[in-house]
Order: structure tokens, then sequence, then C-alpha cells
């Protein structure tokens, strides 16, 4: 029984090399690779250009905002659907989950529909006598689209490990003379810790590497390191490459080193997380 | 643009497995162009005539679109680039010479669309429509006169303003509003725009691509740079708005002309030139110009379409005006300042 399944993740292994490690791979070729031979050249001119690091500086800036308004926004969110009845919270989660069902380009379509000046929201607003707003194409349209599709990711992980939870621990302090913020603070939020982490991760590394976000929701006018990345590809085509390359190796080491910070984080913390992936 | 890139990838999966089914005896033609850019009743007439099938794939600008020429598969059969990037790719060596025998209809073309700088002769593409750039705006929301690029740097309409996301065109304007040339090849005329466009960046609401259209006619924004035949979409009488207007600097602005070209790598040459052919027919033209709204070359089809589009200042502008255009062409190398100067642009 056991081999039978290992023959069955063979196709699935295949797919993986094919059209995940091997374009990682010519990533790291592209990346290191000039006329000459090896180099390093394509990484120092990318690190010593202003204007990219510039464009890294507010990625992960606003990755690291969104992520944080993800926590604030999610835990409560996370908190109250665990602590309700079985029934009522299965429902909760499954709406949760079902717009992730949908490609998150449409949704954040979706989104310029809405806060467009002549859209939804506006519609809204004038009904009720206020001014209306130009929402759309700012910095904010873009963390409140990055916010909305990520939040998901920060809220289930940490429902998942909530659910889990000992009630009777809760109770236990309860007797013992705790008030209710204490024993949320001494009891629930530190077994919380690896779902919080789990979380973090899920929303902080998507958030610093979206690129589509940016562009439809802010207009091109808050190019995100993603864009960068996708630009030097497309628009400016072959000759950019390398430095496309570049760009995205070291994208790649700054994700690689934030998930071992977060496994780091929970492994100190001790239990396994309520990891999605 | 990833939109377009998932529906080619799908169209590409599906093509794919198309071709493995019937690749025996009917031919099929890949064609690569614009969105909202053909009559697609015109690529169904066109298959049911012939018997040829067209696998039709869309995408959003010049630079993407000569990426995928350059590459060494290339797929497409037919292409339609506009004229800078025509001059390049004939440069690279990357297109199929035309047999003009197999287009009988390229009579039907007025002379002046052919012979141009980029392509002498005509020997590697067909005109298939021209225009110019200038500026749409909504009348009930801009009351000054619209007549100069300048109004686009005008702090009253801060917010309101749409600009390209697109190299040549955006610093291209900007290169016309300073008194420059749009092909400079000096660096301090293109390091003049770059500051130019950032002092502009707080008035800009966005730079879009073929989202302009939608917002213009949504009235979203008061000022917008357009090709004109993306003007005459959005004035339509009937999906169109009407209060836009369109209007071009009285000191000139950039004529532009999109051809059919054939790569070199096609291996259906002689069905393309057919293909290219049937769009040269004038009742096909006219249908063709008529649903994208863009200016067409081939005097027998404008002759159908009637007075409305001939008297059409945006769709026909006057020759004398045009002898005032200038018409873009490839930079060589120097292009990587403009990239890099786009990139600073959009950094900021």
């Amino acid at each position: 029984m056991k081999l039978k399944r290992q023959v069955f993740s063979y196709p699935y292994i295949v797919w993986m090399l094919i059209f995940i490690l091997v374009p990682m791979l010519l990533i790291v070729l592209f990346a290191f690779r000039s006329d000459e031979g090896l180099t390093l050249g394509n990484i120092t001119s990318v690190l010593s250009n202003e204007i990219y690091m510039e464009v890294l500086g507010r990625s992960i800036w606003i990755a690291l905002k969104a992520t944080a308004i993800c926590l604030i926004l999610g835990y409560p969110i996370a908190y109250i659907l665990s602590t309700m009845n079985k029934r009522k919270a299965a429902i909760l989660y499954v709406l949760f989950i079902v717009p992730m069902w949908m490609n998150f380009l449409l949704r954040t379509y979706a989104w310029q529909v809405l806060l467009d000046s002549n859209g939804v929201l506006n519609t809204l607003l004038e009904l009720l006598g206020l001014p209306s707003q130009q929402i759309l194409y700012t910095e904010g349209a873009v963390m409140l689209g990055t916010v909305y599709n990520f939040l998901p990711f920060m809220v289930l992980p940490i429902y998942s490990v909530l659910v889990k939870l000992d009630r009777s621990l809760v109770e236990a302090a309860a007797d013992l003379g705790a008030n209710p913020i204490t024993c949320f603070i001494k009891v629930v939020l530190p077994q919380s810790v690896p779902g919080i982490i789990s979380g973090i991760t899920m929303v902080f590394i998507p958030a610093i590497t979206t690129f589509a976000i940016s562009r439809l929701l802010g207009g091109g006018k808050f190019l995100l390191y993603g864009d960068l990345i996708e630009n030097q590809f497309i628009t400016l085509g072959q000759s950019a490459w390398p430095v496309g390359s570049a760009l995205s190796f070291i994208l790649l080491i700054l994700v690689l080193l934030s998930m071992a910070v977060m496994r780091r984080a929970e492994r100190d913390s001790g239990d396994e997380g309520g990891m999605l992936w | 643009m990833k939109k377009i890139a998932f529906l080619l990838m799908i169209v590409m999966a599906i093509s794919l497995f198309a071709g493995c089914a019937k690749s025996t005896d009917t031919v099929t033609l890949n064609v690569l162009n614009w969105g909202d850019y053909i009559d697609e009743e015109l690529i169904t007439r066109f298959e049911d005539e012939t018997g040829i099938k067209i696998n039709y794939t869309t995408l959003a600008n010049n630079e993407e679109m000569l990426v995928k020429l350059q590459q060494e598969d290339c797929i497409y059969d037919l292409c339609f680039p506009s004229d800078y990037i025509i001059e390049k790719l004939i440069g690279m060596d990357l297109l199929h010479e035309i047999n003009k025998d197999n287009i009988p209809n390229l009579k039907n073309i007025d002379p002046r669309f052919m012979d141009l700088d980029f392509d002498p002769d005509n020997k590697y593409s067909i005109p298939y429509m021209w225009g110019t750039v200038g500026i749409l705006y909504n009348t009930t929301m801009v009351d000054d006169p619209v007549n100069s690029w300048d109004i686009l740097w005008n702090e009253k309409y801060s917010g309101q303003i749409l600009m390209y996301n697109s190299i040549r065109d955006t610093i291209g304007i900007t290169l016309m509003k300073l008194g420059c040339s749009i092909n400079t090849r000096n660096e301090a005329d293109i390091a003049a725009a770059e500051e130019a466009l950032i002092a502009q960046k707080p008035l800009v609401q966005a730079y879009l691509g073929d989202d302009i259209k939608d917002r213009m006619i949504g009235g979203g924004a008061a000022l917008a740079v357009v090709y004109s035949g993306d003007a005459m979409w959005c004035m339509d009488p009937e999906d169109g708005n009407p209060d836009l207007a369109y209007s071009c600097p009285d000191s000139g602005t950039n004529l532009w002309f999109d051809n059919i070209i054939i790569p070199k790598t096609s291996k259906h040459a002689a069905e393309a030139e057919k293909f290219i052919d049937f769009l040269c027919e004038p009742d096909v033209a006219a249908q063709n110009a008529e649903y994208i709204g863009y200016s067409t070359p081939n005097s027998a089809a404008l002759e159908l379409m009637g007075a409305g589009y001939i008297d059409n200042p945006t769709y026909n502008p006057d020759p004398a005006y045009l002898e005032k255009c200038e018409i873009f062409h490839d930079l060589g190398d120097f292009i990587n300042v403009y990239n890099d100067a786009w990139m600073r642009i959009i950094s900021k």
C-alpha cells in the first residue's frame, strides 16, 4: 500500500522538477552569467542601483504594513470564529475560503470597479450626502488590495490553532482568579503563537512578491519589486534578462531568509503550527 | 497584461492539442495582435471562405511583441507592429519578404501610406491602420482650450490626467512639449523629459494601457493621452461618451502606422499573404475600420465608409497638418537610455 502511494507521487515530482525547479535554476544561471562566463556583475549592478533599492525598500515596507494590518484584523476574526459553535463557524470558515477559489486577479479587478470614482463605493457615499473620494490609484488602494487578498492566509492558520486549544485551561485560569484579559494574554495568546507565525509567513511572502495589485489598483504609480522584475522581462526584452534574473535571485534569497527566521521562531515556540502548505 | 498572458497560455495550450489532432490538411495561422484591433467576425468569414483556420492571440504593447518575435521558436504567422518596431525587425532580418503578387488588393491602399521610411518600397510590411496621438478630454470638466501638450502639466487638472504606460509614447509627447525630436539621441533631452515627467507625476491619476478607454468613457478622468483610433472608439455615438472630444496640439504630434508583417519563421507565408489580401479588400477593410475605429490607409474602403468618416478631423486629419507630424524611428541601443529614464520615472 505504501509503495503504491509513492508511485502515485512520481508524476507530481516530475511536474515539480520541470516547472518549478528548472525555471528556478535558470534564474540563478542567468543571474550569474555574462557573455564572458560567470560573473557577480549583474547582482552588484542591482545592489548598487539606487532606484532598485528604493523600490525594494518600499516593497518591504508595504508588505510589513499589510502583514501588521492582516494580523490586527485577522486575529480577532480567528478568535471569534474559534469560540463560535461548530456549525456556525464551519459556515463562516467556508465563506472565507470561497473567494480564494477565484483567481486573485479577478478579485482585484472587482476592486477596481468598487473603488472607481463612479463606482459602487462612491455612489454609496453620494447617496449618504458625503463627498466622493478618489481611492482608486492611491497607495491606500494598493494596501487595501493586498490586505484583502492575503487576509485569509492570516485567519486560517490562527483559527486552526485556536480551535484545537484546550478550553479547560482557560476555565482553570478563570477559576484561579484570572480576569478575561489576563486569561487571554497568559493562556490563549502564548498557545496561538505557532499560528501567528505561520500566518505572518504566509502573508508577508506573497505580499513582498506581489506585482499585479500595485498596477491594477495603484495605476502604475506605486511600482513594487515584483513589477520591477516583470518590467525587465516583459517590456525591456531579452537584453534585460540577466538584470531581471539578478533581481529575482535577490528576492528569492530574501524570501528564503524570512522563511528561515519564521521557522526558527516557530521551533522556539515549541508547537507545530497550522501551516496551510 | 497578466490577464492577457494568462489567456495566451490557455490559447497556446489549446493550440498545442489542436495541432496534435489534425495537422494533416488544414492550415492554422497564428495571428498576434493588439486587443480590440480586428473585427473578429472577419476572422470567421475568412475561415469559412478559405478553410484556413486562424488562431488569434492578443497582447498589450509593442515592446512585448518585439520580445515574442525575437524568440527563435516564434510560432506566429502574422503580426501588426508599429513603424519603429518594423524598422527594428527589418534591421534584425526577422521578416519575410512579402510576395506582392499574392496581394492584388494592395492597389486599394492610398499611395501616401506606401513606401515610408521605415520600410522603403513596402518589401516587408503592408499598411493596416494609422493615426495620430492626441489628447482626449471631457468637455464637462475641461474649460481651457486643448491645443498644446502643456495642458497635461496644468495643476488645475491634478488627479484628472491619464497617461500611457508606454515608454516611447509617454516620453515622446514630453519631448514634443519641450520642442525636441521624438527620435532624439541626445541624453540631455531625455534627462529634461525625465525631469518634466517626474514633475508631472503628482498630477497624474494613473499610467494605464487599454484601460484608458473605459476610464474616459466612464467619466473617470478629465484628460488622457490617446491614439486617434481609441479617441474614435471613446467618442462613438452609440457606445461612447458624447462629452468627449479629441484634439492634437497645434505644433504637431506623432504620426504612426501599424502595418501587417509575416515573421521569417512562418511556415505558412502564402496563406498569411492570402489573409493580408483579404484584409485589403475594400468592404472587409471598411467593416474592420468601422469596428475598431482606427483610420484605414485603404482609400477604396474609406470611400465606402462615407462622408461621416472622410470629413471627420479625428479620423482623417488634414494632410497639411500631418506635414508637421513626426514618425517614430528605431533608436537602436539608445533605447536603453529611454528605458532607464522610464524606470526612474515610474519608480519615483
